[in-house]
């Protein structure tokens, strides 16, 4: 027990203290997740409409595969992108490795199928009404698919969400490809990671709760801003 | 399209953050090294100097020696820092670096119990692992080919220990953990003196073994090959290592402490005249 109350102190000195060391590690895990949700989120929803609305063969199989590709571990995720991203590797000429857009890929790997898999999901459960009225009044393909979004908004905003926890608080990624380095990709996971490796577990207690506390916060945010709107719908 | 127009500018927003991470700088450096080189804090020390003098960044990757030596055979590398002779001498001996700079040194201290059920306090440090084999003493093994673990090994080899005794443990954790976990557990274990300097107001682990030739543990430095990796940066390599044998961060080294102690001896003075 004596463990926590320190944790606490310890988070609530840091957090008073404004230690610059902490807040740019929870600045970078913040840009980083919430730019790999993104940029997830713009790929994954159009893939997720696809795989729901267009008769293909394979189509099946990309299913399963996005359902699978859930399960994928952070560690594997960032053993492929250090294969790939290495000097050695396809894409080594880019010199990625070891900064933060190699954490942004990774997450972005990893945010993907949630997104798809959800997205695909929710349209395909959506009221077979929706499609038939929206055909019926004879909007453009464009717009059908914005009605469909529209209808489903609860499914894949709860997506996202998950997709930012996963992000936020990953550490497998973080930690392959972006090398832990001071002031450069030390992520609030990472962080974490390397005070309790060092012995410190306060200072780790301390930041993982810096790091839930954040989460917290954005997930507030978010549903907030999602009621407010709801409210004005009405 | 109001809809899209947040994430729109949030995405605008993050890129315009995250481009101002990069920055513009004369060269980018990676440092490969071990993890209680980073803990020691003498690093934070050195490169803030060397990157002033040279507009060169030095990103400092801190995994275990095996690890680090690794990044350094696959070319991610383009400097390793390590303390594991044998795997020094097999990473040269492959053609990997252009040279090998032994910079700095301490040693290492077999750690127990104030109780020390073996008997090894004040032994010769092979002798100790004996004592400790012989007594079925609860030992916590890094188990990670960090240089610490690669000197555990050698310790065992030269005591005649072919086998590891049921109560060795291998954590597979850093060393600062690892010292926790033989304190939780009233065990012996191994431990660099810079980590257990730094560390030990914390613990209740006793230093037992702390000198002798067979627990000396020095520190080189070797900039990976262009010739091998021609993606690596030699030439700031290069640099980097003339720094640390260089008198002005021989003498950092010196008088870099902790709690009033030295965690590191520099090599390279008397030969520069002093």
């Amino acid at each position: 027990m004596e463990l926590f109350a320190e944790g606490i102190r310890e988070a609530a000195g840091l957090i008073v203290s404004g230690d610059a060391l902490v807040w740019d590690a929870a600045w970078r895990s913040l840009w980083i997740s919430v730019l790999a949700v993104l940029l997830a989120g713009l790929v994954g929803v159009a893939c997720g409409l696809g795989l729901a609305l267009v008769r293909f063969p394979g189509r099946a199989l990309l299913i399963a595969l996005a359902r699978a590709g859930m399960n994928a571990p952070t560690v594997l995720i960032g053993l492929l992108g250090y294969g790939l991203l290495s000097r050695r590797g396809p894409l080594g000429g880019l010199e990625l490795l070891y900064t933060p857009w190699a954490i942004v890929l990774g997450e972005f790997v990893l945010a993907l199928p949630i997104i798809v898999t959800w997205t695909q999901g929710s349209i395909r459960k959506l009221d077979p009404r929706v499609f038939e009225t929206a055909i019926t009044l004879g909007l453009g393909a464009w717009r059908r698919v914005l009605v469909y979004l529209s209808e489903a908004r609860l499914a894949i905003s709860l997506a996202f969400l998950t997709a930012f926890a996963r992000c936020f608080t990953e550490l497998g990624i973080a930690m392959m490809l972006g090398g832990n380095i001071k002031e450069r990709s030390r992520t609030l996971a990472t962080a974490t990671a390397l005070e309790t490796s060092r012995g410190d577990f306060a200072r780790g207690m301390a930041m993982s709760l810096l790091l839930l506390g954040i989460g917290i916060a954005v997930t507030l945010a978010l549903s907030l801003l999602n009621a407010r709107r709801r409210e004005e719908e009405r | 399209m109001r809809l899209l127009l947040v994430p729109a500018l949030l995405v605008a927003s993050f890129v315009f953050a995250a481009c101002g991470e990069s920055g513009d700088e004369a060269g980018r450096l990676v440092l490969a090294t071990t993890t209680s080189t980073r803990d020691s804090g003498l690093l934070d020390r050195l490169l803030p100097i060397f990157e002033e003098e040279t507009g060169c960044r030095v990103d400092v990757v801190a995994v275990g020696t095996g690890a680090a030596l690794e990044l350094g055979r696959n070319g991610d590398a383009d400097i390793v820092l390590v303390h594991a002779r044998d795997a020094e001498d097999a990473f040269m001996a492959e053609g990997h670096a252009t040279r090998h700079e032994e910079f700095m040194v301490n040693h290492f201290v077999i750690l127990g119990p104030e109780e020390d059920p073996a008997g090894i306090r004040g032994q010769d440090a092979a002798e100790a692992f004996r004592l400790m084999a012989d007594a079925g003493a609860t030992f916590v093994s890094r188990g990670d080919d960090s240089g610490t673990h690669e000197k555990e090994k050698s310790l065992r080899a030269l005591a005649g220990l072919e086998e590891c005794w049921p109560e060795l443990l291998e954590s597979a954790q850093p060393m600062g953990a690892t010292l926790l976990m033989a304190d939780e557990m009233g065990a012996y274990t191994l431990c660099d003196s810079g980590t257990w300097l730094s560390r030990r107001s914390k613990l209740r682990l006793v230093a037992l073994v702390a000198s002798g030739a067979g627990l000396r543990n020095p520190y080189a430095v070797m900039p990976v090959s262009a010739e091998k990796h021609p993606s690596a940066r030699t030439d700031l390599a290069e640099k980097l290592a003339e720094f640390l044998i260089s008198k002005r961060a021989q003498e950092m080294i010196r008088a870099y402490r902790i709690e009033g102690e030295r965690l590191f001896t520099p090599t390279r003075l008397e030969e520069r005249g002093n």
